[in-house]
């Protein structure tokens, strides 16, 4: 799935990127395939979105969050 | 080493690492703007001795990597590379937040493997103690083989060991992190595989260095502010709250100093003309040199309130949360979340509007914010508008309470505003994007800002202002004086000669007679040839020469229109309104026998002070802003056709 698929309070864990331009931001910015994520929150107006990664928080625009591919990770 | 050689230290880091703060405390009001060889990207540098050496500091932009993106980021990969830059270091001290310490050390790990010497400073380790993470920094020291100082903005204890350090001789780090050569042959795939293999290789030393302890405090206080400020209903509240006190600050608490501020100058200016021997030198020093130096000094207490909450914005993480509720909305019209505050401040004055620009990451949408923000009604057009409003709206109630002058006003603003996002929307399609549009940034923590940063902050803005676009006002003013006092032949000769006749000497007080030798003047004048050469052009707008002189002479700043207007209508007093409006009232167009100011050219000429670029000091900014006269020519071509077009068709449609 997609990160812009998951819900706020759900993690899931970085498998892969769809984008080559934004792939390089990603990964520079700690999103490495393998690194858990949290999203943490959607902003009042649908778009962008804040996810945690690597101890911080990053924010992003939908259509960049469809190029992370993801595998949700249920925890329950 | 030799004491009398400078060494020569750049600082690097990721944004929000706190780096600039460092370089405060390290360099003091010791510092200087300027450019980096070959880039318009700007260079701050600054200078300290220590331990008898004398250093200099450069800040160099923040970014996570050594990629570059844009033209920003560029800077750090391409002066490290070339060891014949002048700036090129001969240590680098890298300052990473030592609360996210995994993503810092990239960019540093990168910087060591290209061989220069680096000093690593783990900054804001007073918040990493209230996290629940802590890191062996000896350890740490030993796995990187570089010297590592711990510091935070409240303590300077790590700052002195830092600083005596570096009159130290530097070692090249003794080991490349990323060690095995990755054989890809295609750039970006390389790029990529060896962003993972430093992740990893960063991973591993973290694993050795780095361990838990109980829940933190700080991250948590965070995401319950978060809850608050970024909420759909609350966020939006507070963010309202916050840009009206911005608004009303720079509107209202500025207002007295620069009052002060003008008194000081025309008494000044009165002083010397008193003083100084009469002639051309002494009218050039007052009335060009002086009205132009002024021009730039009044705008020192918006500037410098404007950036008071701005810096204290930024400092405090508030900004990146603006971006994040607005961005959604804005990015429809080209704009960013960070345009608000510049578009919100241009109701105010567009000059510290468009300096804020600067907080604006992607070139695009900081280009369109900045030809945008002039559209925003500045406190400038207010005495033309409640001249002209005054003159052809009557001071009347509908329902009871609303006051139809006051409700005209308020559609100005309005207007404004409903161009200034038009013409963003227009610009999205026609400016050409440099880069791609990110929207990739870290939420930084909220902390408390640092006040020493604030006030280093506003000097320095009010010190750009002042030297890059203080120069091309005082210029502007310099040559409108001229234009305004001389007049071709012998032509202000003939009219002292013409009102020294005796029967004027009868009929008028000195006085009077003063004030009509200077209307006459006025018109005989280069901006009064000026004007009746404009008139052909601008009387299908219901425009005469005498606003044509007023047109030419306001292109220093609008207000000057109500001045213009007073000398042409001979009211010596040009704070005295009731007068000119009286007189501009009285004034019969020969053509139709009916008023020269009907309501028709009236809201004519509003729609066309509300759309014209008439203001040398935006050209000045937006010149100094973007480092190129392109960008204010368009701007000005933009706004002036905009100004004459609307002018025209309202007029031809009320007349």
């Amino acid at each position: 799935m997609k990160l812009s698929e998951l819900k706020p309070g759900q993690t899931a864990v970085i498998k892969d990127f769809s984008d080559d331009d934004l792939s390089l931001r990603f990964l520079e910015m700690g999103c490495v395939p393998g690194e858990e994520i949290l999203l943490e929150r959607i902003a009042p107006l649908g778009d962008p979105i804040a996810i945690r990664v690597s101890g911080y928080s990053l924010c992003l625009r939908q259509s960049e969050a469809e190029s992370i591919i993801i595998s949700s990770v249920d925890r329950n | 080493m030799a004491a009398e050689q400078t060494i020569k230290i750049a600082l690097a880091g990721n944004p929000n690492s706190g780096k600039s703060t460092l370089f405060n405390i390290l360099t003091g009001l010791n510092q200087k703007i300027g450019n980096f060889p070959g880039v318009t990207v700007d260079k701050k540098s600054g200078f300290a001795k220590i331990n008898n050496t004398q250093i200099e500091f450069t800040d160099f932009p923040g970014s996570y990597s050594l990629n570059a993106l844009s033209a920003d980021e560029k800077v750090l990969p391409d002066v490290l590379a070339d060891k014949n830059n002048p700036v090129h270091p001969d240590c680098v001290v890298y300052v990473a937040d030592a609360t996210n310490l995994r993503r810092s050390l990239f960019l540093c790990t990168q910087i060591m493997d290209t061989g220069i010497p680096l000093i690593l400073v783990l900054n804001m380790i007073d918040l990493l103690e209230k996290s629940d993470e802590e890191i062996d920094v000896v350890k740490l020291s030993g796995e990187l083989g570089i010297k590592i100082f711990t510091a935070n903005a409240r303590d300077k204890k790590g700052i002195e060991e830092l600083k005596n350090s570096l009159t130290e001789p530097f070692e090249i780090p003794k080991k490349k992190i990323l060690s095995s050569e990755i054989t890809e042959t295609d750039k970006a795939k390389k790029q990529r595989s060896e962003t993972i293999e430093r992740y990893k290789a960063i991973g591993e030393i973290l694993k050795k260095v780095v361990s838990k302890k109980s829940v933190g405090l700080n991250s948590s206080l965070t995401k319950k502010l978060d809850n608050i400020l970024t909420h759909r209903i609350f966020g939006f509240l507070i963010f309202f709250a916050v840009l009206f006190l911005v608004f009303q600050s720079i509107f209202s608490w500025s207002a007295l100093p620069m009052e002060w501020i003008e008194q000081l100058f025309s008494s000044f200016s009165e002083w010397l003309l008193n003083t100084l021997p009469q002639g051309v030198l002494t009218e050039l020093v007052v009335n060009g040199i002086l009205a132009g130096i002024s021009g730039v000094v009044v705008f020192i207490p918006q500037i410098a309130l404007l950036f008071v909450f701005i810096s204290i914005l930024e400092d405090t993480g508030y900004m990146a949360r603006v971006s994040f509720i607005t961005d959604r909305l804005l990015r429809k019209f080209g704009l960013n979340g960070r345009s608000v505050i510049p578009l919100i401040s241009g109701v105010a004055c567009a000059v510290p509007a468009i300096m804020a620009t600067r907080t604006i990451p992607n070139w695009k949408e900081r280009i369109i914010t900045i030809m945008v923000t002039p559209l925003m009604s500045c406190s400038a057009r207010l005495p033309v508008y409640t001249l002209l409003i005054s003159l052809v709206v009557p001071s009347e109630k509908v329902f009871g309470f609303l006051n139809v002058q006051g409700i005209a006003l308020m559609v100005l603003y309005l207007i404004g505003f409903l161009a200034a996002i038009l013409v963003a929307l227009v610009l999205k399609f026609i400016i050409k994007a440099r880069e791609r549009s990110f929207f990739i940034m870290e939420l930084p923590v909220y902390r408390s800002p640092r006040w020493s940063s604030v006030g280093l902050a506003v000097v320095e803005k009010v010190k750009t202002f002042v030297f890059e676009a203080g120069k091309v006002i005082v210029a502007i003013s310099i040559i409108l004086w001229a234009l305004s006092s001389y007049a071709p032949g012998n032509r202000f000769q003939k009219i002292e000669e013409h009102f020294r006749a005796p029967e004027f000497a009868q009929q008028h007080t000195p006085e009077e007679l003063e004030k009509l030798i200077a209307t006459e003047k006025l018109e005989q004048s280069y901006a009064g040839i000026m004007g009746h050469a404009l008139e052909p052009v601008i009387r299908p707008l219901g425009f005469d020469w005498k606003i044509g002189i007023a047109l030419v002479t306001s292109f220093a700043a609008r207000e000057v229109f109500v001045g213009t207007m007073a000398t042409i209508y001979s009211v010596g007093d040009e704070n005295n309104t009731l007068s000119i409006r009286e007189k501009m009232q009285a004034e019969i167009n020969p053509e139709t026998g009916e008023k020269r100011y009907s309501t028709a050219v009236a809201f004519s000429l509003m729609i066309f002070y509300a759309f014209a670029m008439q203001c040398m000091s935006t050209i000045a900014i937006v010149y100094s802003e973007t480092k190129s006269w392109k960008w204010p020519a368009l701007q000005f071509i933009y706004m002036s056709a905009l100004a004459y077009l609307s002018a025209l068709v309202v007029y031809q449609v009320m007349k």
